[in-house]
């Protein structure tokens, strides 16, 4: 897979409500569409998004092909303890793609 | 048997309509994938606030928001948001799975559209209750069609 942009604020208060978004560069080959050579294009689509602050799960998304390509995902979390936030995308055919942002909590 | 031109022309271009033709989600292939998310429980209105545009230009990426009224604590907090749609290929958009770590039940994203249609956004309860909102979406370029 590819490259993956993430948007975690490096510094936040403790208990605060915080923002995160990620895009990921992806096709999101739906598998309905028709190539040029009048075959179906086989689907290739992230399926699984989870993200984990310091060990925990805080919040994991199932995606169908539905989804845009560079599929594009916000959602909060409570800025809990310095650490680091981990992502992962894993598309239809098992592989994942991990990436990590570190906070700091004041 | 000997096939004629014509006859020959016929068969590809029926075998060609069906190559392009995919399956695609109705209201009912809706309401089941939605049974499915619930286990058919009762499924009331309000407390989630769904944002999408009711007229988009690019079937190709609609941004959407979710808000549930959730105080998202330990023992009263969102468990799944479900987004649902009628007329692309498939029924189902995106399921997110939220914890009370979340602070807040808050998910956005961006969706494809292959027609004007009604999208609905189902949030489930950690009591095992349900609520939805649905939005209708005109489109003027669908998604797919370059396809």
């Amino acid at each position: 897979m590819a490259r993956a942009l993430i948007n975690v604020p490096q510094k936040a208060k403790r208990g605060e409500i915080i923002e995160i978004k990620t895009l990921m560069s992806h096709p999101m080959e739906t598998g309905f569409r028709t190539g040029l050579d009048g075959q179906l294009v086989p689907r290739d689509i992230i399926e699984q998004f989870v993200c984990t602050y310091n060990g925990e799960v805080v919040f994991s998304a199932h995606l169908y092909p539905a989804i845009t390509a560079n599929p594009f995902l916000s959602f909060t979390t409570i800025a809990a303890d310095s650490g680091t936030l981990v992502f992962s995308w894993t598309d239809n055919k098992g592989e994942t793609q991990v990436q990590t942002a570190s906070i700091q909590v004041e | 048997m000997n096939t004629t031109r014509r006859q020959f022309s016929l068969l590809t271009a029926g075998a060609s309509l069906a190559l392009v033709t995919p399956a695609r989600a109705t209201p009912e292939t809706m309401k089941e994938s939605i049974q499915a998310f619930t286990g058919g429980k009762p499924i009331k209105e309000g407390r989630v606030k769904f944002d999408i545009s009711l007229l988009v230009e690019n079937g190709n990426s609609v941004p959407l928001s979710v808000l549930v009224d959730s105080p998202m604590t330990k023992d009263d907090h969102v468990t799944r948001i479900g987004i649902f749609n009628e007329k692309n290929p498939l029924p189902d958009v995106a399921i997110f799975t939220l914890t009370p770590r979340c602070g807040r039940a808050q998910i956005a994203t961006r969706m494809r559209l292959n027609d004007t249609q009604f999208i609905t956004a189902i949030a489930e309860m950690s009591d095992g209750t349900y609520f939805s909102a649905k939005s209708e979406v005109i489109v003027t370029m669908p998604a797919c069609v370059e396809g």
